[in-house]
């Protein structure tokens, strides 16, 4: 057999493009079952998801925490004592902390104390969507800012992204940190980002998300789209804030903020 | 050819470490798979039947489950219509887990067999046998 | 050729055990790292990115800087860097490979990185910092390996390295201003949305790069028998003296524009890392070496005299490259993540675990220039003096 090096190498490398070639083919998957999806027929539909929270309505931190223990119970959102590790979905801020740019130190009494439900704000110009190198943070139809945690591979360039801090991620295993585990729903893997999914599991289930059920008609859910929707109504009826407007981030959240009412 | 010994014992020790599952395991007996259906639903169940036949789901349940997940997370399509027209709620851990609640028994029976590790169980949760 | 790396005096596998060994230990720790997660860094909720992105940045500079070597001798076909462009073309190739390495220890799923080609996403910047940063290694490993063999061979380089050549210069642009874009677009951090960011990292990168090459030049003057030249270390001295200062211009810009316009936001992160926020200031000592060495720097740069004598021209360069990776290898990200975007304060400060490993990516990237300084060092010893061919 003579063969001289380059002749050699050119082969392995004919070879080599042969087998990546081969291999490429493996990655194109096609459907496999002569079968169908479609939306769960018993699923909430809506074009735009929106939800508008009156802070008037809430007065005792019972209010708040209530719907914060809902949704990381039925979420299985770990509980960190570290600061660091903090994961958080649902959570409260303080009005001055939660609204930075709105500094006025001659609001009513008692305002810039007065704590705000924070969470994702499944902007239509969503930011974390924008950077995300793997579309493992993507916009539902429905305007949701899902967040596929088989895919991410925790780059954490959403979190530097969103000008909420909405985001958290896995530092270390959630398990032993999830105080009552809910068995109907995951929990999530070190080394992914996680945050609100605007309940889009409950959403198919034909259910309200789980704040929104706690709060019993403090937090609004609705169609943005839908003008005779309940949120378009109260939006139209009520003077409502949102987080950090100037951005373009167009969140879904919205804010009626009130003042003068009584406060924690 | 130069260098031909040196280039033997390269030769030699790369064969040794990529023949290493081979000999490591050389000697070592694992039954046969038997994955069981011994659960409590799927006794109650009138007709034996999982989302599509059994020789399907032997060979296609890792690309189905696939599929599952990427229609009901990426495009909100929850609902699985099988091959005979039936409904399922697609949820590996409330749908698959729900009959096959025997997770030791069914789903480690082949993949330990079959030295496959996939990380489903990483954030699904069972009743039994998860991490 | 790569035989050449295989053959040397104790002392030089004595320093390559030495690296392995940091390698090693490193490796170690990132098992760790794997098994337990980035929760053994000092990375948090609100400081979501640290040690290893920072010298991600830094690094990017570094391998850019390359095309100072390449624009003179390449373009304007100055004679004087024939025998050093390897020098920078090898130290990019390095420098990239250490990028890579952080970007990896950095992920959180590091086993699912080919999600990145698997699913490829254009309108993230990440995507293309991943593309830009693959395609200047592959240019730089063929351009350097082929002209040096071309040299060795005494024959002038094939014909077709010429074009890839002319391409590694707007590429090595790139590699910067992509990283910079990772920062400079994203809303609601005002300390990086700065239209001025590629400039500046530019002008850092073509500053540190470069005084960096000063410093290896000078080493293996001294430990080899291949002279770099007088004439090409004063060339790069007088690129890191004007690079230098345009770096310290679009900072003192930065400044300005975050002062001068009063808005909290824009103003935030400078009063952390200078004078610290709200009781906090880890960073202030840090920040403010940075600033005195760039000052003394500059202030040594000016004069062709400094610049001429050689032990006063290393000090400099050791005083650039140290002030200029505090501010890009520190600063520069820590400072954009505070205060946090409720205007809180959370502090960061990378821990043992991850210091190690990031010190063993360092150790990986020296132990392939060293390796490839080798190559490049044994073909110009037996060169001879004079100029190369190509």
């Amino acid at each position: 057999m003579s063969m001289d090096r380059r002749e050699f190498l050119k082969l392995a490398g004919l070879t080599c493009i042969g087998i990546g070639v081969g291999g490429a083919q493996l990655l194109v998957r096609s459907r496999i079952a002569s079968s169908e999806y479609a939306p769960a027929a018993e699923g909430l539909q809506a074009n735009r998801w929106a939800m508008v929270i009156d802070l008037r309505k809430f007065r005792t931190e019972e209010d708040y925490d209530k719907l914060i223990k809902a949704c990381h119970y039925i979420h299985n959102v770990p509980s960190f004592p570290d600061k660091y590790h903090e994961v958080k979905w649902l959570w409260k801020e303080d009005f001055e902390h939660s609204f930075p740019e709105q500094k006025n130190r001659y609001l009513p009494e008692g305002i810039e104390k007065k704590p705000v439900l924070l969470l994702c704000n499944h902007c239509s110009n969503a930011p974390c969507v924008r950077v995300c190198p793997t579309k493992a943070t993507f916009k539902l139809s429905n305007g949701i800012t899902a967040q596929d945690y088989h895919r991410c591979i925790g780059c954490r360039f959403c979190m530097a992204a969103c000008p909420y801090g909405a985001r958290s991620f896995n530092w270390v295993d959630p398990r032993p940190y999830i105080k009552e585990v809910n068995p109907e729903f995951p929990t999530r893997t070190p080394g992914v980002v996680e945050k609100c999914n605007f309940c889009v599991e409950r959403l198919s289930e034909g259910l309200r998300p789980a704040c929104v059920e706690a709060s019993e008609g403090k937090i609004l859910f609705g169609d943005l789209r839908d003008e005779g929707s309940e949120v378009r109504r109260y939006l139209a009826e009520n003077f409502s804030m949102r987080r950090k407007p100037e951005l373009g981030t167009e969140p879904a959240v919205f804010y009626i903020i009130g003042g003068g009412e009584e406060h924690v | 050819m130069y260098d031909g010994g040196k280039i033997i014992i390269g030769l030699l020790i790369f064969l040794a470490f990529a023949t290493f599952p081979f000999y490591s395991n050389i000697g070592k007996s694992v039954a046969k798979p038997e994955p069981s259906l011994d659960t409590p639903v799927i006794k109650a169940l009138e007709k034996k039947e999982c989302v599509e036949s059994k020789d399907f789901m032997r060979r296609n349940h890792m690309q189905l489950l696939i599929e599952w997940r990427d229609s009901a997370l990426r495009d909100a399509k929850r609902d699985y219509v099988n091959s005979k027209g039936k409904h399922f709620r697609i949820s590996l851990q409330n749908t698959c887990m729900k009959c096959h609640s025997n997770k030791k028994k069914f789903c480690d029976e082949c993949h330990g067999y079959a030295a496959v590790d996939p990380y489903c169980w990483d954030c699904h949760f069972v009743k039994e046998g998860g991490r | 050729m790569f035989e050449k790396a295989l053959q040397g005096r104790p002392k030089y596998w004595l320093w390559i055990l030495f690296l392995l060994g940091i390698t090693g230990a490193g490796f170690l720790v990132y098992l760790q790292q794997l098994k337990i997660g980035l929760g053994i860094t000092g990375m948090s909720r609100d400081v979501s990115w640290g040690f290893y992105i920072s010298q991600f940045t830094f690094l990017v500079g570094v391998a850019a800087s390359a095309v100072m070597l390449v624009i003179p001798y390449y373009l304007h076909d100055y004679k004087k860097f024939s025998k050093i462009v390897i020098l920078g073309e090898f130290l990019a190739v390095s420098a990239v490979l250490m990028c890579i390495l952080f970007i990896f220890v950095d992920m959180g799923q590091p086993m699912r990185i080919f999600n990145v080609l698997l699913h490829p996403t254009p309108n993230s910047i990440l995507f293309w910092d991943s593309v830009v940063l693959t395609g200047y290694l592959i240019l730089n490993i063929v351009i350097g390996w082929t002209t040096l063999e071309a040299d060795r061979k005494e024959v002038p380089p094939p014909q077709w390295v010429k074009p890839l050549i002319y391409l590694s210069v707007p590429w090595a642009v790139s590699i910067h201003t992509v990283t910079a874009f990772i920062y400079a677009g994203l809303p609601g951090r005002p300390f990086w949305m700065t239209a001025i960011m590629a400039a500046r990292f530019l002008a850092s990168a073509f500053a540190s790069g470069p005084a960096f090459l000063i410093i290896l030049a000078l080493l293996i003057r001294k430990l080899t028998k291949f002279d770099p030249g007088k004439e090409a270390i004063q060339a790069i001295a007088k690129i890191v003296a004007y690079a230098m200062y345009a770096n310290f211009f679009f900072f003192l810009l930065e400044v300005f524009t975050a002062l001068y316009s009063n808005i909290p936001g824009h103003m935030a992160s400078f009063q952390y890392l200078f004078a610290g926020l709200d009781g906090h200031g880890k960073l202030v000592p840090l920040m403010w070496l940075s600033v005195i060495l760039a000052i003394f720097a500059l202030a040594m740069l000016v004069f062709p005299s400094v610049r001429a004598n050689e032990t006063t021209l290393a000090i400099t360069c050791v005083a650039v490259f140290i002030s200029l990776w505090i501010d890009k290898g520190f600063g520069l990200v820590i400072g954009g993540f505070v205060p946090n975007p409720f205007e809180r304060v959370t502090e960061y400060w990378p821990t043992l675990p991850e210091t190690v490993i990031s010190v063993a990516v360092w150790a990986f990237g020296f132990l392939v220039l060293t390796m490839l300084y080798k190559v490049a060092v044994s073909v110009r010893e037996a060169q001879g003096p004079g100029e190369s061919l190509h």
